[in-house]
């Protein structure tokens, strides 16, 4: 037999497998990126000014045991209930603020043994040292949707008629997406309405130390 | 009509397709690029709690603290929760430290928005997170985010 020569491989299709191969990755990876709840630590402070006294109302008490088990204003709370709990806490407006003035924003309860202003509310949150950190952070996560409820309904009455807020959901989160896209340009108008609806509604989380044991 | 026909069967040009790998070999060195490796080893164990009230974190500002407790192969260190920064263990008095000079290393324009992100272990008791705290209330870095997965709300 006379000897043939091989037929030359057709390499067209290697550039296509490997586009498979590239867009399949493209579509798996997920290049990740961290989340958390951002929080701000009281700084020390060293003076020794008396601190101003609270009112027992303005305050909501937040305890978490060592077994995991909630406290919230001495009664035994389920973590499900405790964002509801907080909202109405904070949109109680039972009384005035500093300035005198009433929460005519507010559409909770107004009663008169709540918070009287989402200004002078405050929470407070206690744990103890064997409390698991899951729990600790289930609790934070609740009290911050809490307050993220309300600057979510606040944002939609605000700004909500906004030709680029219509039909959107989400009003705040809108926003603050918004502001993180363009944070090398500084939109004065869109920050000081972010910052009008954190006034309404400023986070005031005070964390106690637990005790030494 | 039969004019046009003539010469022009058959011979389509072939596309040339030797700028093909070019254009894959850059999509590649992109996601190497773009990729991120875990740039430092864990010791610890460090499955994160998750929460639903997630925001974005910026990794240029950010250094890690990572607490747990010792994972299978550092048993050596014992059963309870340590804390992990950059590739060693530390102790809880030497978080100031290691803070403040994470801080130092950032761009000076970084170094006010500095942010502190824990990885914490959820069995991790919550008395060693707040140790912690305190430690980075000394140091002044008073911006923490407690890193944990996003859940679905």
């Amino acid at each position: 037999m006379a000897k043939r020569a091989a037929p030359e491989v057709n390499a067209g299709s290697m550039a296509d497998i490997a586009f498979l191969l590239l867009i399949f990755f493209l579509v798996t990876t997920t290049i990740e990126k961290d989340k958390g709840l951002l929080r701000s630590l009281p700084p020390i402070d060293d003076s020794e000014v008396e601190p101003p006294i609270i009112k027992q109302k303005n305050l909501f008490t937040v305890l978490i045991n060592r077994n995991n088990q909630l406290l919230v204003e001495e009664e035994q709370m389920e973590l499900k209930d405790l964002r509801q709990a907080a909202i109405e806490f904070l949109d109680n407006g039972g009384g005035t603020n500093a300035a005198g003035e009433s929460c005519d924003y507010c559409k909770g309860k107004r009663d008169e043994s709540s918070s009287d202003h989402p200004d002078k509310a405050i929470i407070s949150m206690k744990h103890d040292r064997e409390t698991s950190y899951e729990k600790y952070i289930d609790v934070q996560n609740e009290l911050v949707a809490a307050y993220n409820f309300l600057r979510e309904r606040e944002a939609k009455r605000l700004y909500g008629n906004l030709k680029q807020y219509r039909g959107t959901e989400k009003v705040y989160q809108a926003m603050l997406e918004e502001k993180e896209k363009n944070q090398f340009s500084k939109d004065t108008i869109l920050n000081g309405r972010i910052e009008t609806i954190k006034k309404l509604f400023p986070m005031k989380l005070s964390e106690a130390e637990p005790d030494k044991s | 009509m039969s004019k046009f026909k003539k010469g022009k069967q058959g011979d389509l040009p072939a596309i040339s397709t030797a700028s093909l790998p070019d254009i894959v070999f850059m999509l590649l060195f992109f996601f190497m690029v773009a990729t991120v490796m875990r740039d430092s080893s864990l010791m610890i164990e460090n499955r994160l709690p998750s929460a639903d009230q997630v925001e974005k974190l910026k990794k240029d500002r950010t250094a890690f603290i990572y607490a747990g407790k010792p994972s299978a192969q550092f048993k050596q260190l014992g059963t309870e929760p340590v804390i992990q920064f950059n590739d060693k263990i530390i102790k809880v008095e030497e978080v100031q430290a290691s803070v403040i000079a994470a801080q130092q290393e950032l761009t000076e324009e970084l170094q006010p928005k500095f942010v502190v992100g824990l990885k914490v272990d959820k069995d991790t008791h919550a008395g060693l997170v707040s140790d912690i705290k305190q430690e980075l209330r000394q140091a002044n870095t008073l911006k923490v985010m407690y890193i944990a997965n996003a859940r679905a709300e």
